[in-house]
């Protein structure tokens, strides 16, 4: 991956929430073009990372950068900047702990999907869509308003809210697509099409795609690599042929046996 | 004159003030804690309690209007909850606080049917509404009996909160509506039991309220309410001490403002009037804008996160 | 898919529809006399149409955006206060500013009058009645910066407090130079002395003009609305973190629903004082949102049409429909004792609370008359769960 530019860049990246830590030192990095998956057991913290490298949340610590230029940092330290004196203070001096909204960073490339489907209820397919490429819009608010000549509603429905979400993400312009559970509640027949879907959008967009999936079959059919963390720790890390044979992600999956 | 003599009329009259918004306050604060509703038309019970008692004091001895005025306060507050809110538990937040609003403006408009808009005057009731003279500064007894009846029906009410198992259920369902449901505890018997604690303080706060103003009008209870409801949730909503320190704290800003052109004159500060008793209403706005922009939660409030 | 033409059909028979409505209400403007009995039909479309735009803009921020404010009152107070200040006349200022020494001394419809004649006098009040729109956008802005982080109820009680902030400053006695403190101002430019000499025939404009005012504001929303920013202010209404996650700046987005909602009940505020001719901070009390939020309730939030409608029937109910009820007749019926001052509205608070308890959704929910009268089904939702 190393010859790979970098998109996403995960550095000791902590999620904290009072005592609970749901995501513990996380680092990680996906390549241009590359599908790379996030597996781990139900609350190992999948969907906290992505909050917290999409700006829903500050993290505790650590850092991510996109597209080789750090976007989220949070060091303890650097918030008591003003308090220190000498070293650390010249260490942290030029480097501002920024805290990019979730639009900033869209802006910037990062699109996503959301496990639990949040599209806008009340508009039609064809708005979700069209709402999403509202960031791209470069027309004033009154000359968008004097501007009458729009389309009416699609009359359609929305057979697949799924692909819908991942429409409307793609309607950004990302450089990076997150999927946090795509094939959630599907049938094995409409997760070999979604499976499909995912690797057209890569061929055809030359699209990085960071995914969150509990479809076995669809994460080790079109992965190039895997990260699975469990308790929030990172415990393993490869391509689904070595992750498919790690025991440490065994036991996180099947849980320890206790004769072993 | 010296400062302390200048100011503590005022500051009585702020802390009696501040002991009647503190027995409105507690009714939307525990309504709020249980159903997250700004209950609106709070402030007009508050109002017709009053003017209850101005028609029976007419018709009855007080030993008996009293009591009546504050049973049939009680029922209207159980009415609106069963009529008006109940309906809509499953409804957005927002139709049921459009419903408290249109109660309140049921409410009014029947007041000034029924009172043809006049100022009615509330009763004199003995011993409460006589002068007295506290530190040198002369007042009615309603004022200085305020705060402490205003503490120890508070303190009741946390005893009742703390120690029963009706009390206990109240915090249940004010911490998790659905879970509380599914623990096999009664929701609708638990809020209603807060409608009717929350209307019976108001009652008792109309007394005292009213007891030290000329007369009452279909609007007297709007104002008062707001500012009990601000009151709660600069305490913190939900809870109930905060809305008690919150209602005095409001109580005796708005009288200290009302007597600023006074006290400032009477220091040598300021040469002729600024009128800020323009603001004795506006101030409590003030305060409160103040503390949910710095600490959107009030003085006691938990921190609260939303779950993506 | 997007039919075009059948799109610009249907705006065009919107358009006509609109335009003989106006030319309509030109004519009745001509034709009603002040003592005939349908006179009251005016006033209602005077009034109505001072709620409809108040309404249609408070729908736009509560309805649209889903940003809970109960400061209307507040922004419509600013709106008439700026309009009046601006146009009272020079002779009249110092009888309208009895106890106080005037600061301002300018007066639009009069200065433009003066150097452009008739044309230069109706400008004078639009730009007026633009500076009244422009002026509650402005102390929305400010209001907004601090406010606007907050949520649902936390933010619809703190807009409320600041138009009870705003009312109190307006009736300071130090700032009495400019909003005469608590006296009210009247003398300037009102609907019943606005006229259209042509030649010999003098045409009036007394309700004509409010009309008009508010339709145009209206048409402005519906095109808000239905632009690429009223989309997008509809997914922060849906789900605010869907909204962020597609590059929607909330914080943006937001203030330009509030400030625009603001601008619009200025305007209405502004329109307001020019039906009544008086303006006064203490009628600019809570009730008068209460009273708005009751109309786009009543209309279903959500629905421009609706909130048009709603303000209409309201107005239409309690100024002329129930009359009976407050004096003694009603639909034949006579009873003094029972239809005396204030059964009016109870009764109609009752109605109130029937449509908020059982037709929730108003009388449009969220759809538009068009689409109302076209009969069409439920436009198909995408589905999805919480």
């Amino acid at each position: 991956m190393s010859e790979r530019q970098s998109v996403l860049r995960l550095d000791h990246v902590t999620m904290q929430f009072g005592g609970v830590v749901a995501v513990d030192d996380l680092s990680m990095e996906v390549g241009e073009g590359e599908i790379v998956a996030l597996i781990g057991p139900n609350g190992a913290g999948k969907t906290t990372a992505f909050n917290a490298i999409t700006g829903v949340y500050e993290p505790t610590n650590g850092q991510v950068s996109f597209l080789g230029a750090p976007v989220v940092r949070n060091h303890p330290q650097g918030k008591m900047k003003k308090q220190y004196k000498g070293s650390d203070a010249a260490l942290y001096a030029n480097e501002p702990v920024l805290r990019p909204t979730p639009d900033k960073l869209t802006a910037l490339g990062m699109a996503r999907t959301f496990q639990n489907i949040r599209l806008w209820k009340t508009q039609t397919v064809f708005d979700n869509v069209l709402i999403a490429k509202h960031m791209l819009k470069t027309s004033s608010f009154l000359s968008a308003t004097l501007h009458a000549n729009r389309a009416e509603e699609a009359d359609q429905r929305a057979e697949v809210a799924a692909l819908l979400e991942i429409a409307r993400a793609l309607a950004t312009k990302p450089k990076l697509l997150m999927l946090d559970e795509p094939a959630a509640g599907m049938n094995p027949q409409e997760t070999a099409e979604l499976t499909a879907f995912i690797g057209r959008i890569r061929t055809e967009f030359g699209m990085t795609i960071l995914l969150i999936e509990h479809h076995m079959d669809l994460v080790m059919d079109i992965s190039d690599r895997i990260y699975v963390i469990d308790f929030g720790k990172l415990i393993a890390h490869g391509t689904p042929e070595v992750i498919q044979n790690d025991p440490r992600v065994i036991d996180a999956y099947l849980g320890v046996e206790e004769d072993a | 004159m010296g400062l302390w003599n200048t100011v503590l009329p005022y500051l009585l009259s702020g802390i009696s003030v501040g002991g009647q918004y503190a027995l409105i306050a507690v009714g939307y604060t525990m309504v709020y804690g249980i159903l997250r509703l700004i209950n609106f038309a709070h402030g007009d019970v508050f109002m017709v309690a009053g003017l209850m008692m101005v028609y029976f004091a007419a018709a009855m001895p007080l030993y008996a209007a009293i009591p009546l005025m504050i049973a049939l306060t009680v029922l209207l507050g159980f009415t609106i909850e069963r009529v008006a809110y109940k309906p809509l538990r499953t409804a957005p937040r927002m139709s049921v606080m459009i419903s408290a609003i249109g109660v309140s403006y049921l409410l009014q408009n029947l007041a000034l049917y029924i009172t043809g808009g006049l100022n009615k005057n509330y009763p004199e009731i003995p011993w409460i509404s006589d002068k007295i003279t506290v530190f040198g500064a002369t007042t009615t007894r309603v004022t200085v009996i305020t705060p402490f009846l205003t503490v120890a029906l508070v303190f009741a009410l946390v005893f009742l909160i703390n120690h029963t198992k009706i009390g206990m259920a109240m915090r249940a369902v004010s911490k998790d509506f659905e879970t509380a449901e599914l623990m096999g505890i009664r929701i609708n018997s638990v809020i209603s039991v807060t409608f009717v604690i929350g209307t019976f303080l108001a009652a008792v706060g109309s007394l005292l309220f009213f007891s030290n103003y000329p007369g009452i009008v279909p609007t007297s209870g709007a104002m008062p309410g707001l500012k009990a409801f601000v009151a709660a949730v600069f305490g913190g909503i939900g809870s109930i001490p905060g809305a008690v320190v919150g209602a005095f704290i409001i109580g005796i800003s708005e009288s200290i403002i009302k007597g600023l052109d006074t006290i400032l004159i009477t220091q040598g500060l300021i040469a002729e009037q600024v009128d800020f008793s323009t603001f004795s209403d506006a101030v409590t706005f003030v305060l409160l804008i103040v503390i949910l922009v710095f600490k959107p939660t009030g003085l006691f409030g938990e921190k609260t996160t939303d779950k993506v | 898919m997007i039919d075009r033409k059948a799109q610009t059909r249907k705006n065009l028979i919107s358009l006509a529809a609109v335009l003989v409505f106006l030319a309509l209400v030109l004519v009745l403007d001509q034709t009603i006399k002040p003592t005939s009995k349908a006179y009251m039909l005016l006033t209602v479309l005077q009034k109505g149409s001072v709620y409809a735009l108040a309404a249609v803009s408070m729908n736009l921020l509560n309805g649209f955006t889903g940003l809970f404010s109960l400061g209307h009152a507040g922004f419509m107070l600013i709106g008439a206060y700026t309009y009046a200040i601006f146009t009272i006349p020079s002779d009249a200022r110092d009888t309208v500013y009895q106890y106080f020494d005037a600061a301002v001394r300018v007066s639009f419809p009069e200065t433009l009058g003066g150097a452009l004649g008739g044309f230069g006098t109706a400008l004078g009040v639009l730009l007026a009645v633009l500076l009244a729109g422009a002026v509650a956008a402005l102390f929305a802005y400010l209001i907004g910066l601090p406010v606007l982080r907050l949520k649902s109820d936390y933010l619809a009680i703190a807009t409320l407090g600041f138009a009870e902030i705003i009312r109190a400053i307006f009736q300071w006695k130090k700032l009495g130079p400019i909003t005469n403190g608590s006296n009210l101002l009247k003398n300037f430019a009102r609907c019943s002395t606005f006229k259209l000499k042509l030649g010999e025939t003098t045409v009036s404009l007394s309700t004509f003009v409010p009309v008009l005012i508010a339709t145009l504001c209206i048409a402005l929303i519906v095109l808000l609305v239905n632009s690429t920013y009223g989309r997008a202010f509809q997914a922060i209404r849906d789900d605010e973190v869907a909204a962020e996650a597609m590059g929607i700046n909330l914080a943006r987005h937001k203030m330009l629903s509030f400030c625009t909602s603001c601008f619009f009940a200025g305007v209405s505020g502004a329109t307001m004082a020019m039906v009544l001719s008086i303006a006064q901070a203490n009628n600019f009390k809570s009730a008068m949102t209460y009273e708005i939020l009751l109309m786009v309730v009543l209309g279903g939030i959500g629905s421009i049409s609706g909130s048009v409608i709603g303000a209409l029937l309201f107005i239409s109910a309690s100024e002329w429909w129930l009359r009976g009820l407050d004096s003694g007749t009603f639909l034949g019926i006579t009873a003094p004792t029972v239809f005396r001052n204030g059964f009016r509205l109870v009764v109609f608070s009752v109605i109130i609370m029937v449509v908020v308890l059982f037709f929730r959704k108003g009388i449009m929910g969220d759809r538009e008359l068009p689409e109302a009268l076209r009969k069409k089904t439920k436009r198909g939702e995408v589905s999805g769960n919480e």
